[in-house]
């Protein structure tokens, strides 16, 4: 598997669509990335640019119909997962790979206690008696701060916070290697996000899991990551370190991301909102998806294809006007 | 005393099975015309709740509500209709508060013909101002609210709400559900339209970045009270209640190169039904002591900043 360049992760030119009454909804177009052993990678986006359609494909959860991989390839471990059977698949999730979701409201089960939610997991994939695995699950949820006896309580019990960290006890039952967060704290006040972030950076140092960070909050991104990708209408608009794009913003919608929203660090007497909307993933712009919004647009950006260029090592941007400046 | 509105010793109880929950207890505060006062906290602090009190959408348990210096704590109902053309509100979820089976057009009139003093010309002609006003095109008049995306969905939520001309606007978490591209555009709109016809604001919201860019004013408040108060730059530069420097710090930072020593609140949140005299943060609180155990009362700990916090001096080495 030469193409994976020894990644624990390696995304290839991932294409999703979803069929909607004739309509083809390009949810990701061509997605590309890799993710080393230990690191966390964040993807960057606005509702419907495809962060979350990317993490369902690696985990193959996505609902079909209506979604489909049209293309790519997924490598963990320089296996490509697209390839294997259903029946292996089920083995390397929830185990080898697992995923936060983002709504804990709607993540665990109403009827069932949180304490067995853990341990299902457990016995699924390992070959435990119920009495060890309810040990396991107790020590779960003492490890994400939750008192072990409150394994009997359902989840109507908790707090939105303590839900949160039950799906996270439960995505590390099994001390995945690999670990998907979809938005794990945007449902949750800010005090408590932080205890949350607090733990997910210990738990990652600890078990030296890797994982991908999903999130439209900048400070999250920045908090968590080591490397990220800013992704618009299905693409991946510029990638690198979290130095390179914090400190060396390059394609017009990251900067614009930036300007957009309000900080803690900087006095803004205005923002400087991104003109526009989003474009409707049925019918994208040709040429640059973000051309029709964007304030250095030419009309070379609407007729040609843009690709990733590298600008500097290890940062890729996809904009020409980063071209004709280089010269 | 240019105070718009002022509340006073403001409470809203609610009956539970469990006994009385505390959602608004003993908040007074004063907003100045064409200010902003921000309010913040975290979810189930009693701030939406305070927003609907003071516009009547809610009865108030005890305490009084002044407008332009009036009381209007209790009006009749000729009395209160006159109140609410000057106070309108602007909610959350722009899904969930328009009609759907009501054009962008008849949203916007609707409170024009309630009124009943416009004839079917001028409410149209105010209907395309109020449009023109909130950037909505005019091709969307006859456009259900499933047609349009959150933003512009949130901007006829503000379009009706200026229908009247009012005074006073209470918004509650009006950006928190859209998108970071967009809710930036929302904020532009609400600062211009308050540079343009000097509304004032009551800005309800969880967000700190956003409360800090658009706020005069904040009232911090935790478990239906409020625990600081100060002018937003004033606040942000020296928090000194406890639970507004660990609010702060909890907020993620963009900056990469200065990591922020952080506060990570430890316990349980106390009970808002029956809660104790006790300060409703100490258990949540390091700097918790004896004299906690008795009710806090706001005090002017420096100019114009007051702090509920028996230990706010200790603390913070004034």
């Amino acid at each position: 598997m030469a193409r994976t360049n020894g990644a624990f992760l390696s995304v290839r030119d991932l294409v999703v669509e979803y069929t909607a009454e004739d309509q083809v909804i390009h949810a990701v177009n061509g997605v590309s990335f890799d993710l080393e052993r230990g690191k966390t990678f964040g993807l960057v986006g606005e509702t419907g640019a495809g962060k979350t359609s990317t993490a369902k494909a690696i985990l193959r959860i996505l609902p079909d119909p209506p979604a489909k991989i049209r293309g790519g390839e997924i490598y963990l471990d320089g296996e490509d997962i697209l390839k294997i059977s259903e029946k292996e698949m089920r083995k390397i999730r929830g185990r080898k790979v697992s995923m936060i979701f983002q709504d804990p409201m709607t993540a665990l089960n109403p009827i069932m206690k949180v304490g067995e939610q853990i341990s299902e997991v457990i016995k699924l994939h390992n070959k435990v008696t119920s009495r060890e695995a309810t040990e396991r699950a107790v020590k779960m949820l003492e490890m994400v701060g939750i008192p072990g006896d409150r394994y009997e309580e359902y989840p109507h019990q908790f707090s939105g916070g303590m839900k949160q960290r039950v799906v996270i006890a439960m995505a590390l039952a099994c001390s995945p290697e690999l670990l998907l967060a979809d938005e794990p704290t945007t449902a949750l006040d800010v005090t408590i996000q932080a205890q949350v972030l607090e733990m997910i950076n210990k738990l990652k140092k600890d078990f030296n899991t890797s994982m991908i960070m999903i999130s439209h909050n900048l400070g999250v991104v920045a908090e968590v990551c080591d490397d990220l990708a800013v992704i618009y209408a299905g693409e991946i608009v510029e990638l690198g370190s979290k130095e390179a794009i914090f400190d060396r913003p390059t394609h017009p919608y990251t900067v614009g991301l930036f300007g957009a929203v309000p900080t803690l660090d900087e006095e803004k007497e205005r923002l400087n909102p991104i003109s526009g909307l989003p474009p409707d993933p049925s019918n994208l712009p040709t040429g640059c998806h973000f051309g029709p919004r964007c304030p250095y647009a030419t009309e070379q950006c609407s007729s040609e294809k843009k690709v990733l260029i590298e600008i500097e090592p290890g940062h890729y941007c996809r904009c020409t006007r980063v071209i004709n400046q280089e010269g | 005393m240019s105070a718009l509105v002022e509340v006073k010793n403001l409470k809203k109880y609610f009956e539970t099975p469990h006994g009385m929950l505390h959602a608004v207890d003993d908040v007074s505060f004063s907003i100045e015309q064409g200010k902003t006062m921000g309010i913040v906290g975290e979810s189930g602090c009693g701030k939406s709740t305070l927003g609907r009190v003071i516009i009547h959408l809610l009865d108030s348990t005890d305490g009084s509500i002044y407008f332009e210096g009036e009381d209007v704590t209790e009006v009749n109902s000729s009395k209160l209709r006159k109140l609410r053309e000057n106070m309108k509100i602007i909610f959350q979820d722009p899904y969930s508060s328009l009609n759907p089976r009501m054009t962008v057009e008849q949203t916007i009139m609707e409170p024009l013909i309630i009124s009943g003093r416009f004839s079917k010309k001028e409410r149209e002609d105010e209907a395309e101002r109020l449009m023109a006003m909130v950037g909505i095109d005019q091709r969307l008049r006859m456009s259900y609210p499933h047609e349009l995306d959150g933003g512009r969905r949130q901007r006829v939520g503000i379009g009706r709400a200026l229908a009247l001309n009012p005074k006073f606007i209470v918004c509650d978490e009006p950006v928190s559900a859209l998108d970071v591209s967009i809710s930036a555009q929302v904020l532009n709109l609400l600062q211009d339209l308050q540079d343009q016809i000097g509304l004032t604001y009551m800005f309800v919201t969880h967000d700190l970045s956003v409360v800090r860019h658009i706020s005069d004013d904040i009232c911090v408040m935790y478990l239906g009270q409020l625990v600081e108060t100060s002018p937003s730059k004033e606040l942000f530069k020296h928090p000194l209640h406890p639970y507004t420097q660990a609010l702060i710090s909890a907020v993620p930072t963009i900056d990469i190169h200065h990591k922020k020593e952080r506060i990570i609140l430890e316990g349980e949140i106390t009970s808002p039904i029956e809660p104790k005299p006790h300060c409703r943060f100490a258990k949540r609180c390091k700097y918790e002591c004896k004299p906690c155990h008795a009710p806090q009362q706001l005090e002017e700990v420096l100019p114009n900043h007051f702090v509920a916090c028996c230990r706010v001096r200790e603390i913070n080495s004034l």
